[in-house]
Parts: C-alpha cells; structure tokens; sequence
C-alpha cells in the first residue's frame, strides 16, 4: 500500500515543486497603426513589429509566486526608489494574499520597476505603448475596432465604474487574437510610459519655459474624438515609476 | 598563476566588504545598471558611489538644447569656489544608445573641451529606459532619429540620494547652486 502510494506522492510533491503553469502569450501581427500619438508628433503612423502578448494580466497568485522566488521584491525588502509606500499594500502579509486580493484577480498597487522586473522573470518585457494601444483596438471580431461606437462606449463605461467596487477576476471574453482584459478590468503599465511626453510637463511647451524639452516638442495627440484612448495616455504619463495604484496592473509581451 | 588570480580576487572582495555599507533605499544606486564611459571602460553605475555629483541625460547629435545643458553644468561648477568645484563630478547618460558609442562620446568630450570631472556614458536601451525613470526624466525618439526629452540637472549625494533637481536651463539656477554648495560642504 504504502509502496504503492509513493509515485503518486513523488508526483504530488513534483506539481507542487513545479513552476505555475506556463503563461499564455498570443502572437499579434502587428504593422502600421493609426495610434493617438502620431510618431513623429504630426501624422506618421506607427510601425509595429510582430510580437506575443500575455492573454491576461498578471494576477495576484502570480505575482505572489514571484515574490517568493524573487524576495528582493517583498513589500517589506524594496528599495523605495523602486515602489512606493502603497506597494502591494492591499496583501494581508509580505508573502500571503489575504481577503483584499484574491488570487484570480489582476495584481494591482505595483510599481513600473516591479512590473519589470516581474517581466523579466517570465523572460519577457512590458509592453511598448504603441503594442498595447495596437492590440486594445481590437473586439471579437476585427483588430481595429476603434470606429465602431460600441468599442468607445464599452471602454468609457469601464472608466465610469467606482473605483471602490472589487476587481473581476482576470478572464473576461477573448478579442479576436485571443487576448482578454486590454479594455475593462485594470488600467496597464507600459514600458515607455514616460516617453508619450503629455500631461502637465507639457503644458510649458507653449509658454516661456520651452527649454524643459528638446526636439520638436510634445507630442501632439491626434484623433480628439478618440478620448478614451487620450485619457488612458494622459493618466500613464502623468505617473512617476515607483507608483502604485488601487487600479493599475500589468501584462508582458515578446518580441517575435 | 590560477591560485594567484584567484587568491587576489579574494582579497579585493575582502577587502571591500568591510567598507561597503548597505544603500539607503532611496540611492539610486539600488538600480543594477552598467554604463560604458568615453574611454570605454564599463561599470556599475554604483560604482559612482563615494562622490557628490551632478548628472543629466543628453545625446551627442541634439543640437538645440543638450549644448546648453552643458553650458548650464560647466556654469553650475564655476559659480563654486576652487575647493568646492574640485570635489563635484559630473555624469551625463545618453538618451541614443544605438549612435552614442564610446567614440562619439569621446568626440563629443573633446570637442565641448570637457575635463576629468566629466563622465560621459551610454547603457544598454533597457538600463537607459531604467536610468531615466529612476531619474525622473522622459524622453521618446522621433522618427527621424532625434529625441524629445525632458532637461533637467539633479544633484546627488555621495550615497546616490537626490538632493535637489532644476529644470533651468541656459542660465544660473541660484537655489539649485545653493543646494549643490550645501551638498559639498556636508560630504
């Protein structure tokens, strides 16, 4: 009997020792896109090389697993030029989720250092901006949904959603390249946050402090009509990277 | 020779715990970045630990602001007096990774006549992207290979805390000398 119950332990034991399952990463093809920042501040379009897109946030389960392999990134252990006080604040303990975090719900109150460094661990990176606005145009049926009233109404509904109200767990319905979540659960971090160059700094572009920025000035945002895009653009760049919101999580993504 | 090597290497690591105190968490010398300077050494960028310094981003090929970033630093030490000035260094990182290699950096350090006081630096795109954020400091390239970046001068402390930061430039800032005075007298 006994004997006959160790595989079946050495197995157990073995899951358990494994790594959380792998992640899902969906291949985008990517190629030029109409992005609310025009790249060269006019009306170039972006160009967007092919690359893989985590399917969900990060969760809180995930981020707890990492964590622990990785103590340097504990609430109570990081350097604060790289997290804020609030850092993973919501955890009941530096390595236990406790009732205000579920684990299937998106990871949230982490800094722009930890969604990298967390990346990194999944031998990934944060997205660029212009990937994650690329692939949040899509619906379930086409890749640029932006046109289509619904896409707008859909993402303004969510921004009019209390923040107070408790996170869904990631999972929502996939868009048409098997990506969730993009518009409607967490607000993302992205690797070049602080390159769209809009928000207060900017509005000295055209007052007498000019000199604050070289080169051809802010960036001017394009399609007005496209505001819930613009808000999302104006809230990324008016953070600093050791920020951490109620509100704000993260996905990776892959060069092809 | 090997035993040599390797009992070497352990005296200089001996030799180098004692000293090393712990960061305070808010250096940014936390950050884990290597920087390649204008005669091509490379080193962590906490190997920049032990002075007051002032640093800034920049690129080699801006024509519009970043000489008068220069400008504005140079100005900044010579408002010291003598024995002052001798003790501040400066650190200026490039925003262009892919054109600023250590020769262009070194063209650049002869040509605006920058003395030993003077590191010029470039990191791997990542780090840079890092360095900046832990700065402060925002920048994004145009299509055309120039950049938009934000210009400032921050002073750090002999640990790598950020003591004061000025967004003037092409001018004295006199609050930020003041706070670059203070810095020099405490260390």
């Amino acid at each position: 009997m006994a004997a006959r119950r160790l595989p079946a332990l050495l197995l157990l034991g073995a899951a358990f020792a494994a790594p959380a399952a792998a992640a899902d990463y969906a291949a985008l093809p990517g190629g030029t896109f109409a992005s609310v920042l025009p790249a060269d501040g006019k009306a170039a379009p972006a160009r967007i090389a092919p690359f893989r897109l985590r399917t969900e946030p990060v969760t809180n389960a995930e981020f707890l697993a990492f964590v622990k392999s990785h103590p340097q990134w504990r609430r109570d252990r990081v350097p604060a030029v790289f997290a804020d006080a609030r850092y993973l604040s919501h955890w009941a303990a530096a390595d236990a989720l406790g009732p205000d975090a579920l684990p299937a719900q998106p990871v949230t109150r982490v800094s722009w250092f930890a969604a990298q460094a967390y990346c990194e661990s999944e031998h990934a990176r944060l997205p660029g901006w212009y990937e994650w606005e690329y692939a949040a145009a899509a619906d379930a049926r086409q890749a640029d949904a932006r046109a289509d009233p619904a896409w707008r109404e859909r993402v303004l509904a969510w921004y009019a959603r209390p923040s107070s109200t408790p996170l869904p767990a990631v999972g929502g319905a996939p868009d048409v390249h098997g990506v969730r979540d993009l518009n409607g659960l967490v607000w993302e971090w992205v690797d070049d946050f602080n390159a769209l160059l809009v928000g207060s700094d900017s509005r000295d572009q055209d007052g007498a402090d000019k000199l604050r920025f070289c080169g051809a000035g802010a960036i001017g945002m394009q399609q007005k009509e496209n505001y819930a895009t613009l808000m999302r653009v104006a809230m990324l760049s008016s953070l600093r990277a050791t920020d951490t919101t109620n509100n704000l999580g993260f996905r990776c993504a892959r060069s092809e | 020779m090997k035993r040599l090597l390797l009992a070497l290497c352990l005296l200089l690591l001996a030799g180098q715990l004692p000293a090393a105190t712990p960061l305070p968490g808010d250096s940014v010398y936390q950050l884990d970045a290597r920087l390649t300077d204008q005669d091509g050494h490379q080193w962590p960028l906490a190997a920049r630990r032990g002075r007051v310094q002032l640093v800034t981003m920049f690129y080699t090929s801006c024509t519009m602001v970043c000489p008068m970033i220069v400008d504005t630093l140079r100005l900044t030490r010579k408002a010291l007096d003598e024995p002052a000035r001798e003790r501040l260094d400066v650190l200026a990182v490039s925003f262009d990774p892919a054109r600023d290699d250590p020769a262009a950096l070194r063209r650049y350090a002869g040509q605006r006549q920058l003395d030993a006081h003077w590191t010029l630096a470039r990191a791997e795109p990542q780090d840079t992207r890092r360095l900046a954020a832990l700065l402060g400091l925002q920048y994004r390239q145009l299509p055309d290979g120039d950049f938009n970046h934000s210009s400032q001068l921050i002073l750090l402390d002999a640990d790598g805390r950020i003591l004061a930061r000025t967004t003037v430039i092409g001018r004295l800032d006199p609050a930020f000398v003041d706070a670059v005075r203070k810095a020099l007298a405490k260390g």
